[in-house]
């Protein structure tokens, strides 16, 4: 039975203030993180207006199986989260750790279902450079911005279960009693990665497909 | 090069400039003369120790004095925005005979092509008086074209066309530089503007080699290339009839509508594929790595002199005919 | 006992040691190691680490620009080849910008200030805070590794296709490092927000804080905003250099100028993250040395968020040459031209501030007046390059660098050494030498004027920038303003000399060596490692100074009322 002041902090007086500090120190990370994919989203859309054509081309080649599988793994993924947090504010310490352990599977289960599309993109050569096969060359653009937002997305992805395992490893362990802040912080987090998603799905997935 | 090549205000454009320069150094000068002697008048004044009088200034008077200078200080910026952007939206309009000299850059080079076919390295002649119209394109990176004397620069970009114009008031030689940072010789891609009287200027073109028309050389090269394979209007391949394209609309196969322009016929010719004109089926082939820089300028200067009323490249009225529906 | 010192009233009669407990324990005894140090969580720490660590990196860069300088003496050539040239104002821009400039104030002083004038023990997330400092110094020293052993030629800025396509050397590397240091900015904006929003001492409120915590809020919410977007654009760059993905190829529809609107909207935010900070230190330094409160409180606030606003409306003044619609070049043109309005208010504010003082002229008031002097004249130049048919012509000369500099440099880089002599009896329990830091701060004021005024003539005449030969006519102008980069040197190696000295030989600082107001100021120097012994409570308002070690009217003269208060 951990002591809930080893979740208190420096320089926090009481827990709740804690808690709200998180929130707003996670939330204000979440709104740099909206600018910074904001930027990619800009550059597709400016793209996307000026080549249109081009576009419907380039994207009618995208796999929507792996893309839809993906969708559902990150939806299911973000249901365990909120139970593991909802479990975790009635202090019910072994189901929020199942629920994130849950979190982290169907996480990987993306990561590799990523990983099988990335080998077929590449076995239809579709990596924009001198053997391209799609014309006209804009659909390089439209390429170019599909492997930079999956990439930049993954590596987000992965990051957070590198985070959401440690948190789960240290709840298991008892080294942070389960009214910890950090929790909540990384749900959010969590919730943002499979935001992106739902908004990448559209972009890349159901261009060139009406 | 002596600083009069920088420092002439070879147009009336420039002599603008300067005007609004002078009004803005002489503003500044007093508000920064205001600052300063406010300061060093205050803290002489009331250096510490000093007898002078140091009552309290009323809350109302200070909230009043706030104001008025905000609202001073923004009719003041507002005024000198004003006075820029009218100097600004006058010198927009390109008068509609300006004479247009191409201009390539590369590094770490300015290659100029004249109306009249000459080629120039790092130099433009001018005539005086006259409009130009400066159309340019970049081989590579991102230049610059920066002529002081006229108080005037425009980025030079690949792939794309850019464009200054001026009326040089001044004859003389002047400074022409590259602006944009651009590789290892940047501070060495340097030349002249030369400016000269109407005569001068003609019996410069004359003698230089090469001095045939632009439009002319642009009428062998489409003939050499082939494009007259299709476009002829006797052609059996169904392709537009380019006659007096130059300008106008052109209705695409997606249903947009764009102008004809300097950037359309270029891309027509290098990416075909990318506008598709209304009715038309797209097998034209791309020239990119076929067509130079200075072709394509010949090309398009055929092309838009296909448009003119009369002029030794267009055809006559009676051998065109329409050739395919145009939507 | 006498309570904790209630905020806003100097007590000069309070006892050097007040706020310690045991003798000659504060933040720098507690702990010996290099160990301790880089393993802090003490706000009051990081802020040192990165002192020393920026210092560092302005002395590389400076450095750099020493060589520039010169080189520059002579039209044709002295020493260096252009590639090296090229690369040498790379690395200056780079390092000045992204290692110096960004990090500087909100890294050292605001780290160490903003939790002691909010009357809390430590930043809302003091982790969060020493991985800042890692990321920045990692970054940073990676980043400057590329730049000195292959060097990158690409500018500051970056532009392609030249970056991507054409330019040798590191440039991946070196992008990567500002983008990793990014995430510092990042997280110390967080870092700070939440700070202000929620450890605030009983009592103050809002409108009780120093001017400077308002600064650093500002310039937080600045950086949390703006970074992101230089971070991805940096990204872009490096795939497309790295994997050839064409996202600015303009060979296959992509657009070089769209690199130039995500650089440039998060990079003039950025100067402003670089001004805001230097802002807020005048704020607090010029009512101290003429004590009388700061003139029209509110309007200053206000003034920093308009500024902060505003700020990110008007990237496009960048552009105004690059192929940009004349549309735009209006639209952005006006809203600059507004941005100007807020800090003009600052600065008819700080003047007004003066009268009616009591003025005295130690190292840290010359630096501030002097911010005021410079910042005004590179503010009014502000207004030339505002203007698009003036910036037609000067862009890309000589005129906007000296425009920026007097900013940065004759601004952020004053305002810096303001604070550093302010503070440093607080920092250190030292005070350093005062004959000496007037003459450092009157070298630097003169030496600066000498190496940037011929630049805005040169610039106008034609001088274009980043040029290592140039016409000749140009010289005399190039020979003056390195002869004034020599003073100004002078001018900043000085305070090496006398800070060092002052550490090992210094007089002890009581805990208010000024006077000052201020919450920093009612505890010890050094402050002991938990901030305060007892949290205070503030009930009264900001910057109410009285005439020198009073704290009430004598000789029945009329006393200096803090606006809003009743005589």
């Amino acid at each position: 039975m951990s002591d809930v002041n080893a979740a208190l902090r420096e320089p926090w007086s009481d827990l709740r203030r804690q808690r709200e500090g998180v929130t707003v120190g996670i939330w204000l990370f979440i709104v740099s993180e909206v600018l910074f994919f904001g930027t990619l989203f800009l550059g597709y859309g400016v793209y996307r207006s000026l080549y249109p054509e081009a576009f419907r081309i380039a994207g009618a080649q995208t796999e929507v199986f792996y893309g839809s599988v993906n969708l559902l793994l990150l939806l299911t993924s973000s249901a365990a989260m909120t139970i593991a947090v909802d479990a975790s504010r009635q202090e019910m310490r072994r189901i929020t750790i199942i629920c994130l352990a849950l979190t982290i599977l169907l996480g990987a289960g993306f990561l590799l279902c990523k990983g099988l599309e990335y080998r077929d993109d590449i076995a239809k050569g579709l990596l924009p450079g001198a053997y391209f096969p799609l014309r006209p060359p804009q659909t390089q653009l439209f390429w170019a911005f599909y492997w930079v937002m999956t990439s930049v997305h993954a590596i987000h992805l992965a990051t957070g279960l590198v985070v959401v395992g440690v948190l789960a490893s240290l709840l298991w362990r008892h080294t942070l009693p389960i009214q910890t802040p950090a929790i909540q912080g990384v749900a959010t987090y969590w919730h943002f990665v499979d935001t992106v998603w739902i908004i990448i799905f559209p972009l890349l997935y159901l261009v060139g497909r009406s | 090069m002596t600083s009069d090549g920088f420092l002439t205000a070879a147009s009336d454009y420039a002599r603008q400039v300067d005007g609004t320069f002078w009004l803005l150094v002489t503003i500044s000068g007093l508000i920064t003369l205001l600052v300063a002697s406010l300061i060093a008048g205050f803290s002489l004044r009331y250096r510490r120790g000093s007898n002078a009088w140091r009552g309290a200034v009323p809350e109302r008077t200070s909230r009043d004095i706030e104001i008025g200078w905000t609202v001073a200080t923004l009719f003041l910026f507002l005024f000198i925005f004003w006075w820029a952007a009218s100097n600004q939206l006058s010198a927009l309009n390109v008068p509609a005979k300006a004479s247009e000299i191409h201009v390539v850059a590369k590094q770490w080079m300015w290659r100029v092509q004249q109306p009249s076919g000459a080629r120039e390295i790092n130099e433009i002649h001018a005539p005086v008086n006259v409009p130009i119209r400066l159309v340019m394109t970049s081989e590579d990176v991102i230049h610059d074209l920066f002529l002081p004397a006229l108080r005037l620069k425009q980025d030079v970009l690949p792939n794309r066309y850019t464009y200054l114009w001026f009326t040089a008031t001044r004859t003389g030689v002047f400074n022409l530089t590259c602006a944009e940072y651009c590789g290892t010789n940047h501070s060495v891609m340097a030349g002249r503007l030369v400016v000269m009287t109407a005569p001068d200027y003609a019996r410069w073109t004359n003698a230089q080699p090469e001095a045939d028309d632009l439009a002319r050389q642009g009428k062998t090269l489409f003939g050499a290339l082939g494009c007259s394979g299709c476009h002829d209007p006797a052609s059996i391949i169904h392709a537009p009839d380019l006659h007096g394209i130059y300008g106008r609309a052109v209705p695409l196969s997606d249903g947009r509508v764009v102008t004809a322009d300097e950037a359309y016929i270029r891309d027509s010719i290098l990416e075909p594929a990318k506008d598709i004109v209304a009715g038309y089926a797209p097998v034209m082939p791309s020239f990119r790595g076929i067509v130079t820089e200075e072709e394509m300028v010949k090309l398009i200067a055929y092309v838009k002199s296909l448009s003119a009323p009369s002029s030794p490249g267009a055809a006559s009225r009676d051998d065109r005919e329409p050739t395919g529906a145009q939507q | 006992m006498t309570d904790v010192a209630i905020a806003g009233v100097p007590r000069p009669g309070l006892p050097p040691s007040a706020g310690e407990g045991r003798e000659g324990a504060s933040y720098l005894s507690a702990g010996h190691t290099l160990l301790s140090w880089l393993t802090t969580t003490d706000h009051k720490r990081i802020a040192i680490l990165y002192a020393v660590s920026i210092t560092i990196f302005f002395f590389i860069g400076g450095i750099a620009i020493a060589l520039l300088r010169l080189e520059l003496v002579v039209p044709h050539g002295l020493f260096l080849t252009s590639e090296a040239y090229n690369r040498l104002f790379s690395l200056h821009g780079i390092i000045m910008v992204w290692f110096f400039l960004v990090p500087s104030i909100p890294g050292t002083m605001g780290n160490f200030l903003l939790p002691l004038m909010i009357g809390a023990r430590d930043v809302a997330f003091p982790r969060l805070n020493l991985l800042s400092w890692y990321l920045y110094v990692f970054a940073a020293a990676f980043a400057v590794y590329a730049l000195v052993s292959g060097g990158v030629d690409t500018g500051w800025t970056f532009y392609t296709p030249f970056s991507t396509n054409y330019a040798t050397g590191y440039v991946i590397a070196a992008a990567a490092g500002v983008f990793v240091s990014g995430f510092s900015s990042i997280a110390t904006g967080v870092n700070f927000i939440a700070t202000a929003h929620m450890l605030r001492a009983p009592g103050m409120t809002w409108f009780r804080l120093p001017l400077f915590v308002w600064a650093m809020y500002t310039v937080s919410m600045v950086m949390v905003l703006a970074t992101p977007v230089l971070a991805m654009s940096l990204l872009l760059i490096i795939a497309e250099r790295a994997f050839g993905l064409p996202i600015f190829d303009s060979a296959r529809g992509g657009d070089p100028i769209l690199f130039q609107h995500l650089f440039w909207f998060y990079s003039h935010p950025a100067v402003y993250i670089m001004i805001l900070p230097a802002m807020g230190v005048v704020s607090e330094v010029i009512p101290c040395f003429a004590r009388k409160t700061i003139f029209g409180y509110a309007f200053m606030v206000y003034a920093l968020i308009t500024i902060a606003v505003i700020g990110f409306m008007v990237w496009g003044h960048h552009m105004f040459v690059a192929g940009q619609s004349p549309v735009a070049n209006l639209v952005f043109s006006f809203l600059s031209f507004i941005v100007a309005v807020p800090s003009a208010i600052k600065v008819f504010n700080w003047t007004a501030t003066l009268h009616r003082g009591s003025i005295t002229f130690e190292a840290p008031m010359i630096y501030a007046l002097g911010f005021v002097g410079l910042f005004t004249i590179g503010g009014l130049t502000g207004l030339f390059v505002a203007s698009v048919p003036i910036d037609i012509h000067a862009t890309d000369t000589y005129f906007v660098i000296a425009h920026f500099h007097f900013i940065m440099v004759g601004g952020t880089v004053s305002a810096y050494m303001a604070g550093l002599h302010f503070w440093w009896p607080k920092v250190t329990g030292r005070m350093y030498s005062e004959p000496w830091a007037r003459f450092a701060a009157i070298t630097t004021f003169l030496g600066f004027n000498a190496t940037f005024l011929p630049q805005f003539v040169m610039g106008w005449i034609g001088m274009p920038r980043r040029y290592h030969y140039y016409p000749d006519i140009f010289q005399p102008w190039h020979v003056m303003s390195s002869v004034g980069a020599l003073i100004l040197a002078v001018g900043y190696i000085l305070p090496l000399v006398y800070f060092g000295w002052s550490l090992i030989f210094g007089r002890r600082a009581p805990a208010n060596p000024w006077n000052a107001t201020g919450l920093e100021w009612q505890t010890s120097s050094p402050p002991p490692k938990e901030n305060f012994h007892r949290i205070p409570h503030v009930d009264a308002e900001p910057y109410a100074y009285y005439e020198s070690g009073q704290t009430s009217p004598a000789d029945g003269r009329p006393s200096f009322q803090p606006q809003g208060r009743t005589a």
